[in-house]
This record gives structure tokens, C-alpha cells and sequence, in this order.
């Protein structure tokens, strides 16, 4: 129950009219970044990071999370009208968005989506509530090799969930360390990978990467696409959202399901996209009507967005409760709080009390406010989308810059975010995932640094990874994730073998 | 995803450029060779188990080594695999779209540090817009002019961050 009187402390904090209007503003914003392509949640935030250096954190947190909860309503806006996936994790909801928007149903799609949305924010931040401060409790007592040890998890997670090949989930996260490594050791001051350059001595920032690798690559392969907007009107009114909602509550039991699938992949790092296709599936193969997912089922809408949005809310768990982010838009709003001044970890739950609660209590406020704002202008949005590319990208692309800029006041960090927007587009292409790149360029210093003082403590034994029975099985079950996808494709060879004909 | 695979199952001749596995081949060694700088520089640094745990280039040391091997893995994969990826890596028309962005936003980023952040993203929407879109004067002009000016009022004068400037803001008083 302490949870819920810090709670109200925490909507007391959300009382000052300033920081419901920065809420407001958020959404705004973020529903426009969610529509446009190039402009996503993680480098929106990142983007927009810069500018919220003056305001007090409390009012900046919930300013770029409200960004966040936005990015994840406005994805299902270009999905289901344009058939477009405006962020990866819709991607799932065009499958039956767009077919019911073709039949002439956008209002009852868009409703189930936002709902959808809404539903499953609202049962991660239940997770978080109760959960969070428990979890920074039990952290408190975390030393060095604990850290060490979660934080091979959360890599060891991205190399056995992932959907692309193991080698080059590999290579895409310790591209992310060798450049976090980048620059002065923090330990023994020492210049590493600097080659003698002034410029390199910084290292490189991961906000101007982000905007990089997620907004000029989503330009360049938009561009390679040839997108030419061509969507759906949409109507929403009162009597749709209605009739909608009316179906709604039978679909109960596969709405707690995407939620636990969510929350599950978004508090282990498996990220929003992942969740949404898994819960996709698995309505498909529970429900009654699972032969007409594809031809524009409601329930096929909702359970993808109960998903992605479970998991991009309950990715703050852990970046909250112990500084590791679940999601590369978490990361950016962890970089925030360093900026900010504040450390991210169980510490922030007894230091911070205001702030942690006034997020966790704007969570609560944003996504009720996000959900009446997309169902209000939806229209607004739809015909921003029709504003031609050739306007979109140069505005766009202006913004990256002027957002890569402002991350040091440094000219040179455009050219690095041109160059990661290069990468960026050679991985989607190549099948490398951006999000393990992300985090390992946010957390290789402090992974580093904890394995560190973890080996100073052991005086250089590595026993003491097995020292005691949690940081043992943390770091057991990260070498588990580590050889999954190889023990997965033994064991599917053997049975390919003793059946051959099912293989075949 | 599905758009696609749906286009680059029946290339037209004319539209080949290089296979997805030529590709990922490359990659794969551009990622190997920088590891081998990062191993390379962390060696020099210092690399080995002190009495008092890991050395400064323990950890990238290691990190490049992981990164070598990950990516030659790839690379075998990608050249012995028994179902290569023979698919067109990009059609030559959606190459020469794809340059069509990245050429000119190259030259943008060069004009920042001549003339400042405001001039040149004036230059670069209105070059875009009638190159690409083939807008009119009368259309061009209002974007050109209002999107810097709007970054300028919000920067400079609402949140008093500073962006790079040029002669030409000099000459104003900025």
C-alpha cells in the first residue's frame, strides 16, 4: 500500500498546471512523430532532449515520456490509413488495420488500436506501480557484480530473442561498445581509440547516433521505397468509438494475454516490435475467428497495439529500477536523467521520490490524455501525411541536424549522425538490429565500469560471478539466452532428422 | 517488410546492382577490419590482467575480438551458405532515389559549417522541393524561408541555445 500513497504524492506532483500543459504538448508532438516517417520515438525524444535542459526535470520527464506515449498511439494512425507502419512496432497492426480501413471501417480500427493502446499501457503501469518499488528495494543491495550480471543479461536477452541471425545481433552490439569505449577511460584516464584526434577525445554520443541510425536511415529507406502517400479518409465519432468499445470486453481474456507477452518483452529487452508480432500470432492461433486475421479482424488490431504498448511503458520498469533502459526510446530517456543529473537506479526511488512518482502518476494521466487526443484529431493527423515527401524529408532531415547539433553544440556530430544514418540504412537492410547498437552505446561504459570494480573487489576472480546464489543464476540464465539460438538450432536439426518427411 | 520482398523477387535486368549476399559479405569485413583497429588499439593500451583486475584495453580488447569473430562468422555464412541470398541488394532506380537524398543532404552538412545552420537549410529545402518536387517559386519560398526562421525564433531567442551561424547572421548582429 506504500505504493499507492506515493502514488498520490506522485499525482500531487502532476497538480501544477505547467506540467499538464507540457503533457499536452507532448502528445501533440509525439503523435506528429509517430505519424511521419523518419521522425520516430527514440530520436523524436532525442531531438527534442536538448530543449528541455532548462525546465526542472520533473516537468522534462514528463514532457519526453508524454513524446513517448504519443510516438506509440500516432504508429497505428499511419498503419491502419496508409498501410504504412509509422514505427516498427505497428508493423503487426496493418496486417488487419489497413484491410478493415479498405472495407470502409478505419473509425472502428483506429478506436480498437488506440484503445488497444491504451489497455495495455494502463496494465504496464500497473506492473510498474507495484512492482517498481519492490524491484528497487531488492536492487539497493545490488554491488558491481550484480550490475555486471543484469547487464549481461539484458545483452545476453537481445542475442537470444532476437528475429536476426545471432552473428549479426553480435556485431551490431559490440560495434555499440567499441564505440562507447571510444575516448577517455573512465578508470585509469587513459585515451583510447582516439588516434591522436581532439574530436574523438568526446567519443561518441548515442543521442546524435540515434538520430542518426533512426531518423536519416528511416529518410533514406522511405526514399528507396518510393512511398507516395495514398491513404484512407478517417472518421471517428462518437457512435463509432461506441459500437467499438461495445466489442471490446470479449476480447478480454486475448488483451491480458498480449499484455503479459508485452510486458514480459518489454521488461526483458525484446522491445516493443517482437511483442507486437508474438501477440499478433497468438491471437491468430487462439481466436475463433483466427482464418480471417489478415482480412481486417478488430481483434487482430487491438491485440498487437495491447502489446507494443505493454511493452514500450513497461520498458521504463527497468530503466527506473535499475538504470538499464528495455527499449532504445528508454535509453534515450535515460540519457536524459543523466543529464539531468540524476542516476538512474534503485537509488532514484528513496533520493528522488517526487520525480520517479510524478512519472509514474503522469503515465497514468498521459495515456488517458493521449487516448482522447488521438480519437479527437485523428483527421488533423491523417492530413499531415498527405503534405508530400519531397516537403516531409528536407524539413525532416533540417530537424535531425539541428538536433544532432544541439546534443554538444559540436558541427561535427551532423557529419557522425550523417554517417550513422548511413549505417543505418545499410543495417535495416542487412538485417542488423539498431536497438542492441543503441543500448550498448548507452550502458558499454557503465557495463564496463561495474565488471571493473567487480574484478577490483575479486582482486581479478572471476569466481565472483558465481559468488552467491542471485548473481549466479543472473548470469547463469544470461549464458542460457547467450547459447539459445544455437541449442535451438541443434535441437531442430535432431528432430529434422528423426522426421525428415516434416521437414521437408 | 512484406512491400519488400514483394519487389525484389523478379528483378529486371536492368535493375541489378549487387547481390544481398555480395553485400553482406562486404559488411561483414568492414566490420571485421574494424575490429581489427579496435584490437589493434586496445593492445596498445594495454590489453592484459593486472594484479588489480582488467587493463584500460581489457574490455574493447575483447569487445573487438567477440566482433571479429561474430562478423566472420557472417561472412562464412554468407559465402559457403547453401540457399544464398541472391536477391538484388537495391534496384538501380531505388539507388539513384536513395542518392538523390543522401548526395544533397551531404552537401547541406558542408554548407553548415560555411554559412551556418539557418542559410543552409534554407538552400537545402528549397533545392529539394524544386529539384524533387518541382514546386513553383511561389511555393518553394514560404517553406524555405519559414522553417528556418521558425527554428531561429525557437533557438536563438525562445530557448537560447545557439546553432552555427554565418556571415550572413553576422551582418545581422547575431
Amino acid at each position: 500500500m506504500e505504493a499507492l500513497t506515493s502514488l498520490i504524492g506522485g499525482f500531487g506532483v502532476l497538480a501544477d498546471p505547467m506540467n499538464i500543459i507540457y503533457m499536452f504538448v507532448g502528445i501533440a508532438l509525439g503523435v506528429l512523430i509517430g505519424v511521419l516517417p523518419g521522425l520516430g520515438g527514440a530520436n523524436g525524444v532525442a531531438i527534442l532532449l536538448p530543449l528541455t535542459f532548462s525546465m526542472t526535470p520533473v516537468s522534462a520527464i514528463i514532457m519526453l515520456s508524454s513524446i513517448y506515449w504519443g510516438a506509440l498511439f500516432g504508429g497505428a494512425i499511419t498503419s491502419i490509413l496508409f498501410n504504412i507502419p509509422g514505427e516498427p512496432w505497428s508493423v503487426a497492426t496493418t496486417f488487419d488495420g489497413h484491410p478493415m480501413a479498405q472495407k470502409g471501417k478505419a473509425g472502428e480500427a483506429l478506436t480498437g488500436a488506440f484503445t488497444g493502446s491504451f489497455i495495455g499501457a494502463f496494465f504496464a503501469v500497473l506492473l510498474i506501480t507495484f512492482l517498481a518499488p519492490v524491484i528497487a528495494k531488492f536492487a539497493l543491495q545490488f554491488g558491481p557484480a550484480e550490475f555486471f550480471a543484469v547487464y549481461l543479461l539484458t545483452f545476453c536477452a537481445f542475442v537470444g530473442m532476437g528475429r536476426e541471425p545471432a552473428a549479426k545481433v553480435i556485431s551490431a552490439m559490440m560495434l555499440g561498445f567499441a564505440l562507447a569505449a571510444v575516448g577517455i577511460d573512465t578508470v585509469t584516464g587513459q585515451l583510447r581509440m582516439t588516434f591522436g584526434s581532439v574530436e574523438l577525445l568526446r567519443g561518441f554520443d548515442f543521442l546524435v547516433a540515434v538520430i542518426g541510425l533512426f531518423g536519416v536511415g528511416e529518410i533514406l529507406l522511405t526514399m528507396e521505397e518510393g512511398l507516395a502517400f495514398k491513404g484512407k479518409s478517417a472518421a471517428i465519432n462518437a457512435k463509432v468509438v461506441w459500437e467499438t468499445w461495445k466489442k471490446l470486453p470479449k476480447y478480454w481474456v486475448g488483451c491480458l494475454r498480449s499484455a503479459i507477452v508485452g510486458c514480459w518483452m518489454g521488461v526483458t529487452p525484446g522491445g516493443a516490435t517482437p511483442a507486437s508480432f508474438m501477440s499478433y500470432g497468438l491471437a491468430k492461433k487462439f481466436s475463433k475467428n483466427g482464418n480471417n486475421f489478415g482480412k481486417g479482424e478488430l481483434e487482430g488490431v487491438v491485440m498487437p497495439e495491447v502489446a507494443a504498448h505493454a511493452a514500450g511503458t513497461s520498458a521504463l520498469l527497468p530503466m527506473l529500477t535499475l538504470g538499464i533502459p528495455g527499449s532504445p526510446t528508454a535509453a534515450v530517456l535515460l540519457g536524459g536523467l543523466l543529464i539531468w543529473g540524476l542516476q538512474p537506479g534503485p537509488l532514484l526511488f528513496v533520493e528522488q521520490k517526487d520525480f520517479v512518482w510524478g512519472l509514474i502518476a503522469s503515465i497514468y494521466l498521459g495515456n488517458i490524455a493521449g487516448l482522447i487526443v488521438v480519437l479527437t484529431t485523428v483527421p488533423i493527423f491523417a492530413a499531415i501525411l498527405r503534405i508530400p515527401f519531397s516537403v516531409i524529408a528536407p524539413v525532416i532531415l533540417v530537424i535531425c541536424a539541428v538536433g544532432a547539433y544541439t546534443v554538444h553544440n559540436a558541427g561535427l556530430d551532423i557529419a557522425v549522425m550523417l554517417v550513422f544514418g548511413v549505417i543505418g540504412y545499410l543495417f535495416k537492410k542487412l538485417q542488423y538490429p539498431l536497438a542492441p547498437l543503441v543500448l550498448a552505446l548507452v550502458l558499454g561504459d557503465m557495463a564496463e565500469s561495474s565488471f571493473r570494480q567487480a574484478m577490483l573487489v575479486s582482486q581479478g576472480h572471476l569466481s565472483i560471478f558465481w559468488s552467491n546464489p542471485l548473481v549466479g543464476s543472473i548470469v547463469t540464465l544470461a549464458l542460457v539466452m547467450l547459447v539459445w539460438p544455437l541449442v535451438s538450432k541443434v535441437m531442430a536439426r535432431l528432430n529434422g532428422h528423426k522426421e525428415p518427411a516434416a521437414a521437408e | 517488410m512484406s512491400t519488400e520482398s514483394g519487389h525484389s523477387a523478379p528483378t529486371a535486368h536492368n535493375e541489378k546492382t549487387v547481390t544481398n549476399r555480395t553485400m553482406d559479405a562486404a559488411v561483414a569485413v568492414l566490420f571485421m577490419a574494424l575490429a581489427a583497429v579496435v584490437m589493434s588499439d586496445s593492445w596498445r593500451v594495454g590489453a592484459s590482467w593486472a594484479s588489480d583486475g582488467p587493463q584500460a584495453g581489457y574490455f574493447p580488447f575483447y569487445v573487438g575480438l567477440i566482433m571479429f569473430i561474430a562478423s566472420t562468422v557472417t561472412l562464412v555464412t554468407a559465402l559457403v551458405s547453401r540457399h544464398p541470398d541472391l536477391g538484388n541488394f537495391v534496384d538501380r532506380s531505388q539507388l539513384v532515389s536513395v542518392m538523390q537524398v543522401l548526395i544533397p543532404t551531404t552537401v547541406y552538412v558542408g554548407l553548415i559549417f560555411l554559412v551556418g545552420i539557418y542559410l543552409a537549410s534554407a538552400v537545402f529545402i528549397a533545392f529539394f522541393m524544386w529539384w524533387l518536387g518541382k514546386y513553383p517559386v511561389a511555393k518553394i519560398i514560404p517553406v524555405a524561408v519559414g522553417v528556418p526562421l521558425a527554428l531561429f525564433v525557437m533557438f536563438e531567442i525562445w530557448f537560447l541555445v545557439p546553432l552555427p551561424k554565418g556571415p550572413l547572421e553576422t551582418a545581422l548582429g547575431y
